[in-house]
């Protein structure tokens, strides 16, 4: 027994203080990305929750550059992008994924310069890969708080907007004629969904901000119908997958004889994805309760049914 | 700027990069494929990784990891939405190059160009292939034109006549691996992105026209990426930087002359609506 218990926990990682911070900022990151994400999937937003990652890295590149703090950066520049997102047209369908891909393709340019800059001017090896990829084990402990408290603001404004929300998404008619603001809504919506992704890419980088914002809660609506289920079911999904990826890659040091291990992002990544498509699969879903075919969109409106005949 | 041998390979890629870029970049406006045509180069360049770690050219890797991510990004949103599919498929791929990554630590410089884009690093021997595949893109494009117009601008009609949206989806996420791929090495796996999306939209907001726009949107990638090297020669900054700004430029002007353009019918429209309102009194 006690040989299966260090075979899965190699010795050292409950008292490793690197695993207990990862743990604890990978663990509230995936809580509010759940939450985040859940209503991004049901929106159809999901390039633009990716494209603020890429749009804070850039924030994160300039910042460095500049000597500024990274949270300045990182979730600065993630707010002006959505506010710019929604300015030229991210609410209409159409116009979205447009409007996306502008501010993004201006964002990497910027990315560019900054780290092309930013590698001649000082001798910071490592910028490029961190900037991209992040690491969830050099989080720093003093980030903790103030990840926290972004992370509660986040989920203050989605939980304030959230009915609204979810109507303005199940149907923006019906929403404007009960006099629902969707304009303001929506934008309440970017604004903590930039705040949410931008700290998510600051702590565990873009790599996994995109797939623990996307993976649990896809994969929570293609199980359930019920918003409230599918937000539990994601935050649940979300954490437990960081954990068993931070685990994984703990162990991985050991797996082998070269001692190198492997990124946690990979890890991370791998579960979740696994997770989402394990739960695409036939048997699952039938158990689910769902046709073939069914989506997000429609399991928002028949949650949304549901709530308003009760 | 044009005597040396590296600046000349330098405009002769960039103009090839810009016109494929123009022409399918049109396609993935139209049909609102922004997030792939920014995840396949972008999850494309793991497979550079994966190709220096195994020590085998790294052309190879790209081509393999982006048909991969397309024929991923078209079957895992098969059912359901597309776009989440498109970001998991993604960050697959970028966890696997995390993880080949890993393995190497000799990569930063290269993994910046691979990024970014070396545009001024490109060798002559690397011409011919990057024109052969870009015109295979062309090609491709030309060969479907009338279907992948019609199943992008209204699906139902183009399924009531017989089109497979699916295959039509699928065989363009193709074309659309094979341009990304060739193109990573010469702007980098990010700005390829920026130069589909600003000069097609910009086109787009000029003229309804396909063939039209289409033609000014090569033009207009045409003029970005030849600024774009002029402005990264004289000033010595990345040329994706300048890519990026301009290309996002363009769509802004775009939008400006559109609006310009509006205002200008409304008023002309208004103008004997005024004149009748006038008469009548």
């Amino acid at each position: 027994m006690h040989e299966l218990y260090t075979a899965i926990f190699e010795p050292g990682f409950f008292g490793s203080s690197q695993v207990q911070v990862a743990a604890t900022v990978g663990g509230l990151v995936a809580i509010v990305s759940a939450v985040t994400g859940v209503f991004t999937v049901m929106r159809g937003q999901s390039f633009g929750g990716h494209a603020l990652g890429d749009v804070s890295a850039a924030g994160g590149s300039g910042a460095l550059l500049l000597g500024l703090s990274p949270v300045a950066g990182f979730v600065g520049l993630g707010i002006i992008g959505a506010g710019v997102m929604d300015m030229i047209g991210v609410r209409r369908l159409r116009g979205r994924d447009l409007a996306t891909g502008v501010v993004l393709g201006a964002a990497i340019g910027m990315s560019a310069l900054f780290l092309y800059l930013t590698s001649t001017t000082s001798a910071t090896t490592g910028a490029v890969q961190q900037i991209l990829f992040g690491s969830i084990f050099a989080t720093p402990a003093g980030t903790v708080p103030l990840a926290i408290i972004l992370g509660a603001a986040a989920l203050v404004v989605l939980v304030v907007v959230g009915r609204p929300l979810l109507l303005t998404t199940v149907s923006p008619d019906i929403a404007a004629a009960r006099g629902v603001p969707v304009r303001l809504v929506g934008l309440a919506y970017m604004l903590a969904l930039a705040v949410s992704v931008g700290l998510s890419s600051l702590a565990i980088g873009a790599i996994l901000s995109t797939a623990l914002l996307i993976g649990p809660a896809a994969t929570a609506l293609r199980v359930t119908r019920r918003v409230t289920t599918a937000l539990v079911f994601a935050c649940v999904f979300g954490v437990a997958a960081t954990l068993i990826g931070i685990l994984l890659a703990y162990d991985s040091y050991y797996w082998g004889t070269s001692h190198e291990g492997l990124p946690v992002s990979f890890f991370i990544v791998a579960v979740v994805f696994l997770g989402y498509l394990v739960s695409g699969l036939p048997v699952i879903r039938a158990a689910a309760g769902y046709r073939a075919g069914a989506d997000p969109a429609q399991a928002a409106r028949a949650a949304e049914r549901e709530e308003l005949a009760a | 700027m044009f005597a040396a041998g590296f600046m000349m390979n330098a405009w002769i890629t960039a103009t090839i990069v810009a016109v494929v870029g123009g022409v399918v970049g049109y396609f993935v406006v139209l049909r609102g494929s922004a997030f792939p045509a920014h995840a396949i180069p972008k999850g494309a360049f793991a497979g550079a990784a994966g190709a220096a770690l195994l020590g085998i050219n790294t052309i190879i890797g790209l081509g393999v990891f982006a048909l991969l991510g397309a024929l991923g990004i078209g079957s895992l949103g098969r059912r359901g939405r597309h776009d989440v599919a498109t970001a998991l498929a993604l960050v697959m791929m970028l966890a696997l190059g995390a993880a080949f990554l890993s393995r190497t630590t000799e990569y930063e410089p290269e993994l910046y160009s691979l990024l970014f884009g070396e545009v001024l690093g490109v060798s002559t021997s690397e011409i011919l292939p990057t024109a052969l595949v870009g015109l295979g893109c062309i090609a491709g494009i030309a060969v479907l034109y009338r279907p992948l117009l019609l199943a992008s601008i209204t699906p139902e009609v183009a399924e009531a006549k017989g089109i497979r949206g699916h295959r039509i989806e699928m065989i363009f996420l193709v074309i659309l691996a094979l341009a990304t791929a060739m193109t990573v090495p010469v702007v980098g796996a990010l700005l390829i992105f920026s130069l589909m999306i600003g000069p097609p939209a910009a086109a787009r907001s000029v003229t309804s026209r396909p063939l039209l726009a289409m033609i000014l949107s090569v033009v207009i990638a045409l003029v970005t990426v030849w600024v774009a090297i002029a402005a990264s020669y004289l000033y010595n900054w990345p040329v994706g930087f300048f890519v990026g700004v301009l290309g996002a430029a363009s769509y802004g002007c775009g939008r400006g002359w559109a609006a310009w353009q509006r205002r200008g019918r409304a008023r002309s429209a208004a103008v004997p609506a005024l004149a009748a309102g006038s008469g009548r009194r």
